[in-house]
């Protein structure tokens, strides 16, 4: 048996495979989720896993999961968060996940989502913030982050991406160095991050996911702002997906 | 469809703009409802009159009107109807529940007022409502900040009575408002030219103690395991209750109790067995603003309860109707109005001891404490909801919406993962 997890975000879909295989694999969501499911069925199917077969059981998760025509089970990504979450750091802990669009903060106790909260439409304090600020600095995401750890913090006060973007654009234009712009940038998203994650009692163990969770830049700046350690993840992008893989298995038995 | 363009016109309506929203509306309302199954045949009477929203009612309160009659419009469940009828006049719900409205609001109202007053306000300045047209006069209310400032802006468009209500509940604020219902009289009697007697008076309050019987007899057969309606139509019979006639309401709502407890005893639920029992609780969810309902009924969780102005704060507790002279109605008014818990009023802790009353009545298996996007009272309140919901070992999702389907899909992920964490 192979048990898929799919999970179609807003930026990037990820893949999980369990079972006689074990595949894992991301690509970008693109334009169109429909689109992007089929390429991941064509993609598991050079791998050697039919998603059709009755050999296989497929969970899909994330904000595109109703997109998939072929899941046996679709389940929301905070159960699959929290379920990857567990697989990763055992069964009492608090899983940040920052997203491409959403940012969320899932309680676990006992091995139970025991509470969650997800940001507002706003989507300063997501991955989709520090999208648009590196393409306004003209650099990818990842050099954005190399940047901002050899720059001191420029602040940005402002909570909407909208208002940050301008705010920028006079750093910009006042000739700022870009490392302190990146700085800066990078801090406003760990301290909104920060700011929704104090809305609840974290656990002693916090663990990141998400396109991010193997910054250690980043884990330390969150860590700072929360003033508890947020732990990186190797394989923090995948918990959705590994969760979705999980619970294909556990609900199938 | 009877053909209402004719009286439409004759209100000053903008009938053109008007148009949109009746193209719009069938549609969305047979999305919501029409697609359910199972529903009780009691609801054609409501089926009906959401069809015809803009055309049967507006026909009647226009005769009413020839005859000389006045109509009274309100926003807030504190406005005592009583008074309205005992001078033969007919009291009628206003609140907006549409984006439709929002924007014309939005033309003179800051961006961020709670979208319930910009679509109020919006129906009234665009003519897009035949309600707003011919209500008479408003009654206003001091509730919140948003209100209490629309109604200057109102007053300039229309007739507005603006009732003082307290915003403590010590004795002597349960006598101002008394006080405040005794000058609300005067201003009926000198609008309507009609005494208000004490014989009038015990009618009307008669009237409207059995439209809130009526109403909590409905909700009564929600407490059971087997749940004979969705919360879907629960809602919309008490939005309904806002504007229909209240002897014709009170009757349809008991046939169709007829037709539920039957349901109840054949042991008849709209839903599958086990399906998580959600209470929603915050601001009001004025017609036509069935999200919320629809995205939990559709997610797996059935809505038995509303602690909202559309639900239990609009029926629960009667007036006394022991009353024999004019005063001491209106004392009993008093009463029974300062009993309801909103949160404009400090403190409010009635209101969270209310709410979980209602979570172990209608056996709720989790709470979500719904937020119109700018109201402050609300929002601040749900930290006080949301603790004491943790210390009753009782789970809730905090949510903030507007009326805009925008975030549709966000909040349906948000219910659904609130649902499956019930049903591990
Ligand atoms: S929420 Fe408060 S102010 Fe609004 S209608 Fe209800 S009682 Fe009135
Ligand atoms: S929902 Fe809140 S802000 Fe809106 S009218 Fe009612 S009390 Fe005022």
């Amino acid at each position: 048996m192979n048990y898929v997890g799919i999970d179609i975000g807003s930026t990037a879909s990820k893949v999980a495979v369990r079972g006689e295989k074990e595949i894992y694999f991301v690509l970008p969501t693109g334009w169109s989720s429909k689109e992007t499911t089929q390429i991941i069925k064509e993609k598991l199917k050079a791998e050697g896993v039919d998603v059709q077969s009755d050999n296989t059981k497929v969970v899909a998760t994330g904000y595109g999961r109703i997109a998939v025509d072929f899941a046996d089970y679709v389940i929301t990504e905070i159960t699959c968060h929290a379920r990857g979450g567990r697989e990763m750091a055992g069964d009492n802990l608090g899983i940040i996940d920052v997203g491409g669009q959403d940012t969320k903060v899932i309680l676990v106790e006992n091995g139970m989502v025991q509470d969650f909260l997800m940001n507002d439409k706003c989507s300063a304090g997501t991955g989709k913030f520090l999208e648009i600020m590196a393409n306004r600095l003209g650099v990818t995401l990842k050099e954005l982050f190399d940047m901002a750890q050899a720059g001191t913090v420029l602040p940005i006060s402002s909570l909407c991406t909208v208002f940050a973007e301008s705010e920028v654009i006079n750093y910009i234009g006042e000739g700022r160095k870009r490392e302190d712009i990146a700085a800066g940038v990078v801090d406003s998203v760990a301290a909104k991050v920060a700011q929704l994650s104090q809305r609840k009692n974290l656990p002693k163990r916090v663990i990141l996911t998400g396109g991010l969770s193997h910054s250690e830049y980043f884990t330390k700046a969150l860590s700072g702002k929360i003033g508890q350690t947020v732990e990186p993840t190797e394989k923090g992008r995948y918990a959705g997906a590994l969760g979705a893989a999980i619970l294909a298995e556990e609900k199938s038995k | 469809m009877a053909d209402y363009r004719k009286m439409w016109e004759d209100l000053g309506m903008d009938v053109e703009t008007h148009d949109q929203l009746c193209a719009v509306l069938p549609q969305a309302f047979g999305d919501v409802y029409l697609s359910q199954e199972n529903r009780p045949e009691g609801m054609d009477y409501y089926n009906m009159v959401v069809a015809d929203i803009h055309g049967i009612r507006p026909a009647e309160l226009i005769e009413h009107q020839k005859k000389g009659g006045k109509v009274f419009g309100t926003f807030c469940v504190y406005v005592p109807d009583e008074i309205v009828f005992a001078a033969d006049a007919i009291a009628t719900g206003l609140c907006g529940g549409s984006q439709f409205w929002v924007p014309g609001g939005e033309k003179v109202l800051p961006t961020n007022t709670c979208p319930l007053i910009k679509a109020s306000v919006g129906a009234r300045l665009d003519r897009t409502c035949p309600f707003f047209r011919i209500a008479d006069m408003y009654v206003g209310e001091t509730t919140c900040d948003g209100k209490k400032k629309a109604w200057e802006i109102l007053a300039e468009d229309v007739p507005v009575h603006v009732m003082n209500l307290p915003q403590m509940k010590r004795a002597k604020d349960v006598q101002a408002w008394a006080e405040e219902i005794e000058d609300f009289k005067k201003v009926v009697e000198e609008f309507t030219g009609n005494e208000i007697t004490a014989e009038k008076l015990a009618e009307s309050i008669k009237l409207i103690n059995a439209k809130r019987a009526a109403l909590e007899r409905l909700y009564e057969t929600r407490k059971n395991e087997n749940i004979p309606i969705s919360g879907s139509d629960a809602l919309l019979i008490s939005q309904i209750a806002f504007y229909d006639d209240p002897g014709r309401f009170t009757q349809m709502t008991n046939k169709l109790c007829d037709e539920l407890e039957q349901r109840v005893k054949d042991g008849v639920s709209v839903f599958p067995a086990g399906t998580k029992r959600i209470m929603l609780t915050g601001t009001p969810l004025a017609i036509p603003n069935w999200k919320l309902h629809n995205i939990v009924e559709t997610s797996g969780g059935a809505v038995v309860c509303e602690e909202m102005c559309t639900g239990t704060r609009y029926f629960e507790r009667q007036t006394a109707e022991t009353g024999t002279t004019v005063k001491e109605q209106i004392q009993a008014l008093a009463e029974r109005y300062m009993g309801i818990n909103c949160a404009c009023f400090t403190p409010n802790s009635g209101r969270v001891d209310d709410i979980i009353r209602l979570a172990k009545e209608y056996k709720a298996d989790g709470i979500i404490d719904v937020n119109l996007k700018f109201c402050n009272l609300y929002d601040t309140e749900g930290y006080f909801v949301e603790r004491a919901m943790k210390e009753a070992g009782i789970p809730v999702l905090g949510i903030e919406t507007d009326y805009t389907d925008s975030d549709a899909q966000q909040l349906r992920t948000r219910v659904s993962a609130f649902i499956e964490m019930l049903n591990k």
